[in-house]
């Protein structure tokens, strides 16, 4: 996505501005915030994670709190996965779904230790849109919405060494006993920091919410405990490898959880907002569906590129595509007309003026290595 | 601050051209690959195709993005670069050296309109 329609001026800045300009971060907009692309190289920050560990600047994701006794149905009602049952201190990953089953956003939800308590993380891209949603949608249900994206930094601390990182350099012992999508809640001087074992890398690593005074200095000490500051560029391509979509890209209002292969995210044994048209596209009644290509070469697939047949009809578009770091090999997620969607189907991309033979594959390109 | 060799000619579009009577080497200057990144991979066109000035002959990709090649003269691709299918990093190690394709140009006068390295060095504004 691009936002070079909104004047450099009106970008907002997180908390961390400031610590990016004094590592000469490259800045570009994204999502209405001015935000660092790469440090030193993407592909030196993309292999930290994958190799060591690394930290991200996620300040810019929103962060919305939603309490009061109608809470839990209230959220059930608009999350396309099941809240029901699962206890406090759990995270959950779904979407939010307009009537017609297209994509108000894909999001975490937490359930706090206080019952009737729940904490709703949203892409940066959709802050408002989501909290003018999640408004419209609570009318009638007893639950008090708060936005608190404006007063809550976050930094994403993902890689093999994360747990190692968590406990040493910021002492966190409690980090060795949380499971994938688990938090819990400590604190950073006397604030409240919500320690949360998830990411958007494929690896294991934690997502540290708190105050954005603390998050400054958190940061600094991570850097000068050697932890690598990476940028958006290679949290794209990790999230990519991973085969976990990015909002704009993979899903949108016009691609529904199910036409990207988020199926297993919606449950269809409760109600929520979108579920018939979901259930009806489950059943076959959609034109296309999230899937990944391999193709035989060097050339990048890149997004907007036409996906092709052998005699060059159009049957869908290349929605990510990288050349792998991590795989070394170009991979790319399209969306196609459904027919095409099976495994091993072979395919072709028009990369400028030649077509390159690929074929269809799973899209978790990359083993991810969670703790279980 | 960027390289900027003397005795080249420079377009808009970043490439430079050693010209030789009818014969024009095209890269890609220091500048651009600085601003691309790591170059991973350098799509070539193919011996015997046709340029013309101001169209796309082939592209560079980074990590992050893909740039279009401009070609800035016209005339017939007699040679490229093949090393750099395999050694793409070449154009960030040197971009004076790694050059791109050979062009037997059709009017030789367009390479003499380009930038010369003092225009082409207020150009970039550096």
């Amino acid at each position: 996505m691009s936002d070079t329609q909104i004047p450099l001026e009106e970008l907002q800045k997180t908390c961390l501005y400031q610590a990016h300009l004094d590592l000469n971060a490259k800045m570009s907009p994204f999502a209405g915030f001015m935000m660092p692309i790469q440090y030193s190289n993407i592909t030196q920050e993309h292999l930290a994670v994958r190799q060591r560990v690394g930290m991200f600047d996620v300040s810019h994701m929103g962060e919305i709190f939603v309490k009061g006794p109608d809470a839990e149905a209230f959220i059930n009602h608009i999350f396309t996965n099941e809240i029901r049952g699962f206890d406090p201190g759990k995270v959950l990953y779904g979407m939010m779904c307009y009537p017609d089953g297209g994509t108000v956003d894909d999001l975490l939800v937490y359930r706090e230790y206080l019952s009737d308590h729940f904490l709703l993380v949203v892409n940066a891209s959709n802050i408002e849109k989501d909290f003018a949603w999640i408004q419209e949608q609570a009318k009638g249900y007893d639950c008090r919405l708060d936005n608190a994206s404006d007063r809550i930094g976050q930094i994403a601390v993902q890689g093999p060494e994360a747990e190692k990182t968590v406990m040493e350099v910021l002492g966190y012992q409690e980090a060795a006993r949380l499971a994938f999508y688990t938090f819990c809640d400590v604190e950073y001087n006397g604030e409240r920091l919500i320690l949360s074992r998830t990411g958007y890398t494929g690896e294991d690593g934690f997502e540290l919410y708190t105050t954005r005074e603390n998050t400054v200095e958190i940061w600094k000490r991570l850097l000068e405990a050697g932890v690598e500051p990476c940028g958006l560029g290679c949290r794209d391509t990790l999230r990519f490898e991973a085969g976990l979509p990015l909002y704009g890209d993979e899903l949108s209002p016009e691609i529904s959880p199910v036409m990207a292969g988020l199926g297993m995210f919606c449950k269809f044994d409760k109600d929520f907002v979108g579920k018939e048209a979901l259930l009806d596209q489950k059943a076959g009644n959609l034109q296309q569906k999230l899937v990944g290509i391999e193709i035989e070469d060097k050339a990048i697939p890149r997004a907007g590129y036409p996906v092709e047949l052998e005699d060059g009809t159009q049957v869908g578009v290349v929605t990510t595509g990288y050349h792998s770091i991590s795989l070394e090999k170009s991979i790319c997620f399209a969306l196609v007309n459904k027919e095409y969607a099976a495994l091993d189907t072979p395919l072709w991309i028009r990369i400028r003026k030649k077509t390159f033979p690929g074929k269809v594959v799973k899209k978790r390109f990359y083993q991810t290595n969670y703790k279980k | 601050m960027s390289k900027i060799l003397e005795g080249l000619k420079y377009s808009e579009s970043h490439e430079w051209v050693k010209a030789e009577g009818n014969i024009a080497w095209v890269g890609v200057s220091d500048f651009a690959q600085k601003e691309m990144g790591d170059i991973t991979y350098v799509d070539l066109p193919e011996e015997g195709d046709d340029v013309l000035a101001g169209e796309e002959f082939g592209a560079l990709e980074s990590v992050k993005a893909a740039s279009d090649l401009i070609c800035p003269v016209s005339g017939t691709v007699v040679a490229v670069n093949a090393e750099l299918e395999d050694t793409p990093e070449k154009v960030n190690e040197d971009a004076y050296a790694a050059w791109i394709i050979k062009v037997e140009m059709s009017d030789p006068s367009q390479a003499d309109a380009l930038m010369d390295a003092a225009a082409y060095k207020a150009f970039i504004g550096e």
